[in-house]
């Protein structure tokens, strides 16, 4: 049984710079979702156990290829690619065509992971795109998922309890970011990362047709105003006198 | 456009979506399944009800939700739906929207109806901006617990509707409720919240003190609740956690990364002390001090 792992390569959030409201991206390096990388810890401690391969799904621009290999580094025996620079941005209903339409050139595929939500967007929707276009049963917010020949019993984690689900393979998960502690790979398996197997195709390699998909506009994307104050204070009265004139406390 | 429809397996959030749904249409169609008490609050907050009854159908099977309510917009050729962000709604729409061809948004935090565009407002970079996007075409759009009052009294009704579901390749086996925390920090006018700066679970109650004699109520960073299981995941503070707006945070030992601060910079007053003199929650604070937390939460335990 294959584990396919779908990743999405994001802009490092933390070196995004704000000017004038606006979010500067140029020139922010491209790392992978946070929450992708458990989904990816999740399937290689799968396979460790039970064997099959672990290969990583990504669907972007040009980039992705050079991303990909930290997950390739970090266990992943193999690559799947779509490099489109379409598909930069491009929003849930053609990222969930796009990589439904990718499983469907991958055997024996008896567990499909993704994370909770992607870094940027946060938005969960692409995963159960996915299982819907490829009539698949689907468990969000797993926070443990334990495989037993031809079926799975998956803890779906909810905000007043946690569900046990059993349901019969192949499945599409959505795993929450505690579910592991994602490995850090070393350097020999850095190394090796760039000569492990890579299949890339283009989106017209696939056999979809993207338009007349809903479209999302944005009207606007600016960061809130904030005015803060940023007083440095030196001591707990210092920091109590000024809470105190706040009329805070 | 055609009417709008609102589910959700929660009450509470189902009925903030009517709320939310009126400013849109001021008749809004609403769904139950399996639920006959959800039937009967959705009616008497006005709702046109339509009461599904189908032992094929299980709240935990997403796809069969989807299906269901899928055949409910087609015999009432309805486009919009409108779900609560909760968990189980987030893991719907996608589903949905994609079995009626729809665009969607989740995380709404709020609607505005310019003509026939739906405008949504939702965080995005993981928070470091606000987006105001609108779908084109049928639309699944979620909107986060909390973003609109329940709906009042109104005059609804119930009509049964039957549809067809598959018997369902799940199974739910168990549910373990959690822990309850009743705590509400969105109500807080004081929080103090601790991150990771926190040097171990024992500390806990000195922090609890603190927030005590303030009057207000400990929150945290979500490594703290998810990771390190101190607190509970109704504590969090941040994107995938709480969006709160108190008089007063008092943030410790947090870094302050976007997901974080999404959820406190309607705070009036924020006070941050972390050992990083360059720590990004500096930018978010109005007062900082540069020092260990413990010793700070000691002393200001003695002085108050
Ligand atoms: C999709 C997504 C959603 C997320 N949602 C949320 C969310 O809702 N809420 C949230 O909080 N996070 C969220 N996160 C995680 C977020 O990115 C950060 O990882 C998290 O906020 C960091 O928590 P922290 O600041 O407590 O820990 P750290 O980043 O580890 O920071 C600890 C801080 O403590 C300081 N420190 C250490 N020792 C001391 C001491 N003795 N005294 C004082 N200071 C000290 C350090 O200098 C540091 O600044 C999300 C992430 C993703 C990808």
């Amino acid at each position: 049984m294959n584990i396919v792992v779908a990743m999405k390569q994001i802009p490092d959030l933390q070196q995004i710079r704000i000017r004038n409201r606006k979010p500067v991206l140029d020139g922010v390096p491209s790392a992978l979702g946070i929450i992708d990388k458990n989904a990816l810890e999740a399937a290689v401690l799968i396979k460790e156990n039970q064997g099959g391969k672990v290969i990583v799904l990504s669907a972007g621009n040009e980039e992705v290829e050079e991303t990909v290999k930290e997950a390739l580094a970090a266990g992943a025996d193999e690559a799947f690619l779509v490099l489109d620079d379409d598909l930069e941005g491009a929003d849930g209903s053609t990222k969930g065509l796009v990589l439904a339409e990718a499983i469907k050139k991958i055997e024996d595929v008896g567990l499909i992971l993704f994370g909770e939500g992607s870094g940027d967007n946060y938005s969960g929707q692409v995963g159960s795109r996915v299982a819907e276009l490829l009539g698949l049963p689907q468990v969000g917010y797993a926070s443990s998922i334990e495989i037993n020949d031809s079926s799975a019993v998956i803890t779906r984690s909810l905000e007043d309890g946690d569900e046990i689900i059993e349901v019969s393979l192949p499945v599409v998960v959505s795993v929450q970011g505690d579910i592991n502690e994602p490995r850090i790979p070393s350097v020999t398996q850095i190394l090796k990362a760039g000569r492990k197997p890579k299949e890339v195709l283009e989106l017209e390699d696939l056999e979809i047709d993207l338009t007349g998909l809903p479209e999302i506009v944005t009207v606007s994307n600016l960061a809130p105003e904030t005015d803060r104050k940023q007083v440095k204070v030196a001591s707990v009265e210092e920091l109590l006198q000024a809470l105190k004139t706040e009329g805070v406390i | 456009m055609a009417g709008v429809l609102i589910y959700s397996a929660n009450q509470g959030l189902a009925l903030e979506l009517i709320s939310a749904a009126r400013k849109i249409e001021d008749s809004v169609v609403a769904v139950s399944l399996n639920d006959d008490s959800l039937a009967q609050a959705l009616a008497g907050a006005g709702a046109k009800t339509l009461k599904i009854s189908n032992p094929n159908l299980v709240v935990g099977d997403t796809g069969a939700v989807a299906a269901a309510i899928k055949q409910v917009l087609d015999k009432e050729n309805i486009d919009t739906v409108l779900l609560s962000s909760d968990r189980r709604g987030k893991e719907l729409a996608g589903r949905l929207a994609q079995a009626i061809g729809a665009g969607c948004l989740t995380d709404v935090t709020a609607i505005n109806v310019d003509g026939s565009k739906i405008e949504c407002q939702r965080n995005a970079l993981g928070g470091a901006t606000i987006a105001v996007q609108y779908i084109e075409g049928p639309k699944v759009i979620a909107i986060r617990p909390r973003s609109y009052e329940a709906a009042g009294a109104g005059n609804g009704s119930i009509e049964e509707l039957a549809v067809e579901i598959k018997a369902a390749g799940i199974k739910v086996l168990d549910f373990k409720p959690k822990a309850g925390d009743s705590v509400n920090i969105e109500a807080a006018e004081i929080l103090v919240a601790v991150g990771q700066g926190l040097s171990d679970e024992g500390k806990l109650a000195d922090v609890q003190a603190l927030a005590s004699k303030l009057g207000g109520e400990v929150a945290c960073s979500k490594p703290v609740a998810t990771d390190k299981k101190w607190l509970s995941e109704e504590r969090i503070i941040g994107l995938s956690g709480k969006k709160c707006k108190p008089q007063l945070a008092i943030l410790l030992g947090i870094s302050g990364q976007v997901q974080f601060t999404v959820g406190i910079r309607d705070a009036r007053v924020i006070a941050a002390v972390n050992t990083d003199e360059n720590a990004a929650i500096n930018y978010m604070a109005d007062y900082i001090m540069q020092a260990d937390l413990h010793d700070v939460i000691k002393e200001l335990n003695e002085k108050l």
